[in-house]
Order: structure tokens, then sequence, then C-alpha cells
């Protein structure tokens, strides 16, 4: 199992444990209060991606061939949710999170947070993280 | 007549139907309202019964289409008490009609350095075309404020009324903050400096009564969709006298008398305004929604949904997490809030869990929110098919996502 896999494994054996969808949004807000929060000099303009209602912002550094990312966002669900994308996809080869299918976001039953015409900045989020992992795959 | 919810409720399908396995709470009427089944059942009888391209048609069915469509156009004439039917204009929403104003005032009466005044708290469709007029230099859009409350101040008008003012725009009824503006007092003002005024009506005709030789306005707009009638139809009133002196706005089709390579001479009012086959289903829909609308009667409306706003007003004020935006004296239908624990859209999407619908955002009011300082709102917008027991609903699934995010 990739190293991919077995983070969204984790991530949906955690859900399952969840009966309704009150508990899994408790989750969300908790894991959204927990990230640690942006440093305010990185939440600019250039990191911020334009989702129609909540703000998101994400950094993305190249550190010994994996992608470090940051994200932030002034709605906690949203946080949540971008909790969820980091400890995925954070610390992985660029090309591994190129061809990341993201299957756990269906399997834990947040698809319709991602829909794209969720005004959330989650899909633009995604879109901008593998732009990262592209531009730093040609490293 | 008494007033039954329940039976109004019945006219409503959509309103019995459970998302997100709980009972449907529909408060996003501010956004669009839902259809009766006459206007339903009008939009069937069109196209099972009356469906032909309306006007210069010689066929029985096309002067069928073309009677109930000039028939709407009455009854809208009639439920705004205009002057006369020549002065109703179908467009596609409110938008568009203020767009063809902004379009075609700009063209005839505007040059470099005249002012049109546009307050604070307009919804972005009566903001917007009048700042693509200023970037043709044909006007400089002047902002008239309001305070805190979400209140104007007439005595602020008089002074930003200067000679250059050629237009006011302003809306009856805020979308965000339910504002219910003095337009009576507000037209007075603005004609005694001879400056006309558009009335953005999309919040208030479905609210109470207007009647726009008692307003005296020179322009009103409003959307279809907000008044129980589909989505895709709106009204431009505008004087006579005005109308007139317009220029077309789109060409095409029906807006013309003779064309020819050498000259083209248009059409007489209303059609002059309205190029190409219009949305007769809609304007016919529009003309039954607001037999409808007459028929439950708009006193009756009004005294209704002013009681569910003051209900909800003072519940939500017994949750000390919730501040509320808009708290001016006068106000219809709208209620607008924020918490300091959440974001609008947290709000939001956990009430949508508990099947309320309530809309979150900046309303496509940006300038409010700028106002304010916050980034949106929870807007929850009553109609007359709402009930009480649903305010208790918004109430309870309000403490219970507040208790989530704390």
């Amino acid at each position: 199992m990739t190293e991919l896999e077995k983070r969204q494994q984790q991530i949906v054996d955690e859900f399952s444990i969840f009966t309704d969808w009150m508990d899994k949004y408790e989750y969300l807000i908790e894991l959204g209060k927990e990230l640690a929060p942006m440093p305010d000099t990185d939440k600019t303009e250039e990191n911020l991606i334009k989702g129609c209602q909540s703000q998101v912002w994400l950094t993305a550094a190249y550190k010994d061939g994996t992608v470090v990312f940051n994200a932030d966002s002034d709605a906690i669900i949203t946080k949540g949710i971008i909790a969820l994308l980091i400890k995925v996809l954070s610390g992985l080869k660029p090309a591994d999170i190129v061809s990341a299918d993201l299957h756990f976001i269906d399997e834990i039953g947040l698809h319709e947070n991602l829909s794209p015409t969720r005004s959330n900045g989650l899909v633009s989020m995604i879109k901008q993280i593998k732009m990262y992992a592209v531009a730093f795959a040609s490293e | 007549m008494a007033f039954d919810v329940s039976k109004i409720r019945a006219d409503f399908p959509i309103l019995s139907q459970t998302v997100n396995g709980h009972r449907f709470v529909y408060f996003d009427n501010a956004a669009t309202t839902q259809k009766p089944l006459p206007v339903i059942n009008k939009i069937t009888e069109i196209y099972t019964q009356c469906n032909a391209n309306v006007h210069r048609g010689v066929h029985y069915m096309s002067n069928k289409a073309t009677e109930a469509m000039e028939d709407a156009r009455k009854t809208v004439q009639n439920f705004i008490n205009a002057e006369s039917e020549r002065e109703i204009i179908f467009t596609r929403g409110a938008t568009e009609s203020i767009n063809l104003v902004a379009a075609t005032f700009g063209r005839q009466f505007l040059e470099e350095g005249d002012e049109v005044i546009v307050s604070e708290m307009e919804h972005h469709s009566n903001i917007v075309p009048w700042q693509l007029l200023e970037s043709q230099n044909k006007a400089k859009v002047v902002k008239w404020a309001f305070d805190d409350r979400g209140e104007l101040n007439l005595a602020e008008l008089e002074e930003l009324i200067t000679d250059r003012t050629k237009l006011l725009t302003i809306c009856y009824v805020s979308n965000t903050l339910g504002t219910i503006n003095p337009v009576e007092q507000i037209i007075e003002i603005a004609h005694s400096h001879n400056v006309p005024v558009l009335v953005d009506a999309s919040q208030a005709i479905q609210h109470f009564t207007i009647d726009v030789q008692q307003l005296d306005c020179d322009f009103l707009v409003f959307s279809g969709h907000k008044i129980y009638a589909p989505t895709g139809i709106g009204i431009l009133y505008g004087k006579e006298q005005w109308l007139n002196q317009l220029p077309p706005y789109q060409g095409g089709g029906e807006m013309i008398e003779t064309v020819s390579f050498s000259g083209t001479t248009f059409n007489k009012l209303p059609y002059k305004f309205e190029a190409g086959t219009p949305n007769y289903a809609g304007a016919i829909a529009l003309g039954e929604a607001l037999r409808y609308v007459s028929g439950i009667g708009l006193d009756n409306i009004s005294k209704y949904e002013n009681q569910l706003l003051e209900y909800a007003t003072d519940k939500l004020q017994t949750i000390s997490e919730l501040r509320q935006i808009g708290t001016a004296e006068r106000r219809a239908s709208v209620l607008s809030f924020v918490a300091d624990c959440a974001h609008p859209f947290d709000i939001g999407t956990i009430l949508d869990k508990m099947g309320i619908a309530v809309r979150t955002g900046t309303h496509c009011t940006e300038p409010i929110m700028q106002h304010f300082g916050i980034s949106g709102t929870v807007r929850a917008s009553f109609a007359f098919y709402n009930e009480m027991e649903e305010i208790d609903i918004l109430s309870d699934g309000l403490k219970r996502a507040i208790k989530m995010f704390k």
C-alpha cells in the first residue's frame, strides 16, 4: 500500500465510527480548530484561493523532494476539510500528489462539499495543490 | 379574509418535501420564492393550450397568446397602478431593467461630469450598471452612505445633490438589511431638484402595496421570480414621458416600425424596448402570480409577514452569540445576522443538514459588508407561506449549530 493509500484509509477508518452527520461535522470542526493557524504574513492576496464565500489560503514549500502544504480558512468547516487534505497530501512527492486519486472524500461522505457548485473554494484548492506539485515536479 | 397559512401552503407543492431527512424549512425567499399551483398550472396551460409566437400573427393561436400576454401587461399595470400599459416593459428581470435604463438614459442624458447618486445598500445589479457608465466617462457614481442601523439620512441626500446630479437610484427594501427606505420622501426631495428617481422594488413588490403614481417614481423595476412567478421575467415601469425620450436598448424584431437599409424607424411603447420574441409564457405566468397575490391580498400578506419578522427578530435576540446586521426601524421580511464563533458559511452548512435553507455570504451587496467590516451574513428571509413554528425550528437549529462551533 502506498503512503497516499495508507493515509486515505486511515481517515476512512476514523470516519467509519460516526453514525450520523452531526458527529462527522463535529469531528471536522475539531480538526479545523486543531489545524495550526497560518501566520498572518502568509495570508496574502497571492496565497488566497478565491471561493465565493469562505476564503482559503494555501502555501507550499519544497523540502527534501516532498511538498509541504499549509493552509487556512475563515470558515471552520472548510478548515476541517483542508486539514484532511493536508493530512493526506502534505509531505508526499510531487509526482504522487499530481496523480493522487482522492477517493476518501467520497467514502467519508463529504463529496457534496467538494462538488464544483459548492462555493467554498475547496475545488480550487485541490486544483492549486496539484498545480504546486506540477511546478515542483519539474524542478 | 382570515389568513390561513396551512391552506396557502397546500398551494405550494415544494414545501411538503423533506430535505436531509428533515422537514424542508425554506427561509431563502429574498433570493427566490416558491411557485403556487395556479402559476405552475398556468405554465402547463400555456404550452398545452395557447402556445404560438405573439404579435402580428394572423392565426388563431398567435392571437390567443398575444391577448394573454397583453392581458398580463394590464394585470401588472393595475398591480402597481401605472397610468398606462405603455409604461410596462417586460424584461428578463430587475437586472435587465436597470441595465436598460442605465444604458439608454446614459446614452441620451449623461455627459462627462454628470453624477448618479447610488445608495450604499444597493444590490450589485444597481451599482455595476452605473459603474459601467462611469467607465465610459459618462457619469460619476456618488455613494449615499447609510448609518450603522442601516438607515439613510435624508438631510445627507440634500447635500449630495448638485447641479450635475442627473439621476438617483435606490432600493425600496434592502435585500440584506431589510430596511424599508422612505422612497416617497426621497423622491420628493430628488424631484425638488429636478432629479429623476429609479426605484428597485425587487424586495418590496411581494411584501406590500406599491402605487407608482402615488410614489411618483420615474422608473421602478422588479423581478417576477421574487413574487411567485417563474424566473426569466421582470418588469421595467417608466413614466411614459421618460420612456418616450429614451432611445431603444436592443435592436431586433418587434421593436421596429419599418426596416430598410436606408434607415429604420422604431415601434411605439412598450414594444420599442422589447426586441425579439418576448418571454410571453413568463409574462402570462407573472400575470397569474400577481392575481394569486391579489387574491390573498397584499395587506393580509404584509400583516402576517410583519408578525413573522417580529417573532423571528425577538426569538433570535435571545441567542446571545448572534448579532443582528440591519436594525432599521422599518424592515421587511429580511433578518441578517452574524456570530463571532463561526463563519456564515459554517452556520449555513449545519442548518442545511437540518433541512433549513438560509442564504449565507455577501448577498450581492459587498459594500454593505465593507460598511460593517464583515465577510458575510446569514440571512433568513420570510414569505407568507412560512409558519411561526418554522422560526422555532430555525432558532433551535441555530442554538445547536452555535454549540458545535463554540
